[in-house]
């Protein structure tokens, strides 16, 4: 059962880092959507199947496909794509903090004492799932629904907003 | 209900089920659960593919007729073997990939398409007994599932480094987002009719008829005939079937995503798209029109994947003839239908469900009421907003002709 | 290890893969995903804790990252929409040039 988990945090981990690292912005976020689809599979792994669900449409579905439209949008020739590299100092300290964070949180982890597995994932149905957001969790449900609304809202008026291009001004 | 103990258990029935079993009986228990899901994948890619191969051929054919000629009619007895002769061809075909394409991307896109649309066959019950894979939330596996396939369609476009291909890739980002919305919209009411996301659990909803004689659809009910309304526009914008095969249209962008790829590759692509039509298609049926339910029963005798097949090609011949018969629709038309016109109709369809599904108990002349209500309420919307789309929509006048 | 540790060894590389990749680029739209990388660290131990973590009510954990998926939806507009924003004001989206506070 640990096996399956550490192959599938390797492979994410792996895409994952390699995207980061990437010249070109589109093969970052394509293989930044194997990424998520690799957290999808580890959400499965551990038996929660709507969530592992929900990230596929959502992550796969609708933010990589939003994000490379905005990579899309946001370039002037075919080549603009491959982001230029930053300052090497930049990363070195970037690669630092990553590694510092990294290491902290990992010696917690396996320093903290942890309560031992339960045998089985606790079972919980779709139904039961409706039941609970409509339920005990109603009011943050609607204020996710509150949230969601806002953030599309000004979202469309960031980037609708502003004044009209000149004619001349478009690359 | 007599009829139907008796019928449940005929052997045309179980026929696909015991010939899996004697099968994978031949093997060691363990190795049984293996076999029968290898069987069950390759029952599963042997019909659509057959299927597949033949809806070409249909296609065509009708395509043909509405046109006034005959269609393919040389290779074999009618045209039958043309698919094979078809599939000959693009096999020995060469593969071209262009000097400055991006290698990995433009091999990846047809691979990750066909297996995406393939994963979405494995939640649909075919059959009482048939449904390959049986989860909790497989309503939404099926739209997860679809919804990587319009990535491929991006990476196709892009990676061909070609200026029609990339307009292709942006067309089909828009359009694939756009309908995505009423599409998932317009199934929640279903999903909220039935109390389930599991397709069986939805096709067991829609059992049994009212009066002996009006089946317990969900396209018998007034949201649920929008809903299958909406749904299927959104699916044929969804498996870029004309009038919204905006990404390949050949008038204007050659052939948009498939400009660059030849030979089996461009055959695979082919392939998704039948698949992609045939999967929606089969949801559509699943979730509105009773799944492999009887319509009458006095008819339950048939095999439920009979009644399964036979309504799904029925959707896939609608499909066909809305392709010969409707013309294009320019790019600001079809976001401007998405986004003014379907997402608000799903929304509010969603509200008459919710009032249906609340009125259940009532009775007598309340029904009365309870059907004028829901019926104003998919009525309403439609005539208004459906004036304010066509508003715009009169003679063009050509300023620089 | 035991299979609790292991995911939340997971998710910190995952967090810190994240965060390297938001410091290291200037690319405004990879520094998004480094973000949106943090975040879905964080659900991942939702379920990790749900899973494996001392039983709790059976759907709490899945509820938080149902709520963690939408939050991260919602985050991803406000941000891309700022990255249009951006390109729009100074016709590129590299971060170090976007130090104007005046238009």
């Amino acid at each position: 059962m640990n096996t399956v988990l550490v192959i599938l945090a390797l492979a994410t981990l792996g895409t994952a880092a390699v995207a980061m690292s990437l010249r070109n912005l589109l093969h970052s976020v394509l293989l930044l959507t194997a990424t998520w689809a690799g957290v999808a599979a580890f959400y499965l792994w551990a038996g929660a199947e709507f969530v592992a669900f929900a990230q596929l449409l959502v992550y796969v579905g609708a933010i990589s496909m939003a994000v490379l439209f905005a990579v899309l949008l946001t370039r002037h020739s075919r080549d603009d794509v491959a982001a230029p590299p930053a300052a090497r100092s930049r990363g070195v300290y970037a690669a630092a903090a990553g590694a510092a964070v990294a290491g902290v949180l990992l010696a917690a982890v396996s320093l903290a004492p942890l309560a031992t597995a339960p045998a089985r994932a606790p079972a919980v149905s779709v139904r039961q799932l409706g039941g609970e957001l409509m339920g005990a969790h109603a009011a943050s449900l609607l204020a996710v629904a509150v949230l969601l609304t806002v953030a599309l809202v000004g979202a469309v008026v960031l980037a609708a907003g502003g004044p009209p291009e000149k004619p001349g001004d478009t690359p | 209900m007599r009829l139907l103990a008796t019928t449940d258990s005929s052997l045309l029935e179980r026929a696909p089920v015991l010939l899996r079993d004697a099968l994978s009986g031949l093997l060691p228990p363990p190795a049984r659960w293996t076999a029968n899901a290898l069987i069950e994948i390759v029952a599963i890619l042997a019909v659509f593919g057959t299927l597949f191969a033949f809806l070409t051929l249909a296609e065509r054919k009708i395509l043909g007729r509405v046109q006034n000629r005959p269609g393919p009619n040389r290779t074999g007895w009618f045209g039958l073997l043309q698919p094979f002769a078809d599939g000959i061809k693009m096999l020995t075909k060469e593969d071209i990939v262009p000097h400055a394409a991006d290698p990995v991307l433009h091999y990846l896109a047809p691979v990750a398409l066909i297996a995406f649309s393939l994963l979405t066959f494995s939640v649909i019950p075919y059959g009482r007994d048939l449904l390959a894979v049986r989860m909790d939330a497989s309503v939404l596996f099926f739209f997860a599932a679809g919804s990587a396939t319009e990535l491929s369609v991006f990476m196709a476009g892009w990676s061909s480094h070609n200026k029609y291909s990339l307009f292709a890739a942006m067309r089909a980002l828009a359009q694939l987002i756009s309908y995505e919305l009423p599409l998932l919209l317009s199934v929640v009411p279903v999903v909220l009719a039935a109390g389930t996301l599991s397709t069986a659990g939805v096709v067991a909803a829609q059992s049994g008829w009212k009066w002996g004689l009006v089946p317990h659809w969900h396209v018998f009910t007034p949201w649920g005939a929008a809903g299958f309304a909406i749904f299927m526009v959104s699916a044929l914008a969804e498996s870029n079937r004309s009038p919204f095969d905006l990404p390949e249209a050949e008038s204007e962008l050659i052939a948009g995503h498939l400009t660059e790829y030849s030979g089996f590759k461009y055959a695979l692509f082919f392939m998704a798209e039948y698949f992609g039509m045939c999967a929606l298609s089969g949801m559509a049926v699943t979730l509105f029109l009773g799944g492999w339910q009887a319509p009458l029963p006095a008819l339950e005798f048939v095999p439920s994947y009979a009644w399964f097949a036979l309504k799904l090609l029925a959707l896939i011949a609608g499909f066909m003839w809305v392709r010969a018969t409707l013309p294009r629709l320019r790019i600001d038309q079809l976001t401007r239908l998405a986004w003014k016109f379907l997402v608000p109709l799903a929304l509010i369809n969603l509200g008459t469900a919710a009032f249906w599904s609340l009125t259940y108990p009532w009775g007598g002349s309340l029904q009365l009421l309870r059907w004028a209500v829901a019926l104003a309420l998919v009525m309403g919307p439609f005539l208004l907003l459906g004036r304010r789309l066509s508003a715009g929509l009169g003679a063009r006048t050509y300023r620089y002709a | 290890m035991s299979p609790l540790q292991l995911c939340l060894a997971f998710s910190s590389l995952l967090f810190a893969v994240g965060l390297t990749g938001a410091l290291a680029r200037s690319n405004s739209i990879l520094v998004l995903l480094g973000l949106e990388l943090m975040l879905t660290a964080g659900s991942v131990n939702f379920i990790a804790f749900w899973r494996f973590g001392p039983p709790a009510s059976p759907a709490t954990g899945v509820v938080f990252a149902i709520f963690a998926i939408a939050v991260a939806a919602a985050e991803t507009a406000v941000g891309l929409a700022l990255v249009i924003a951006v390109y729009r004001h100074q016709r590129n989206i590299r971060l170090p040039e976007a130090n104007r506070l005046k238009g």
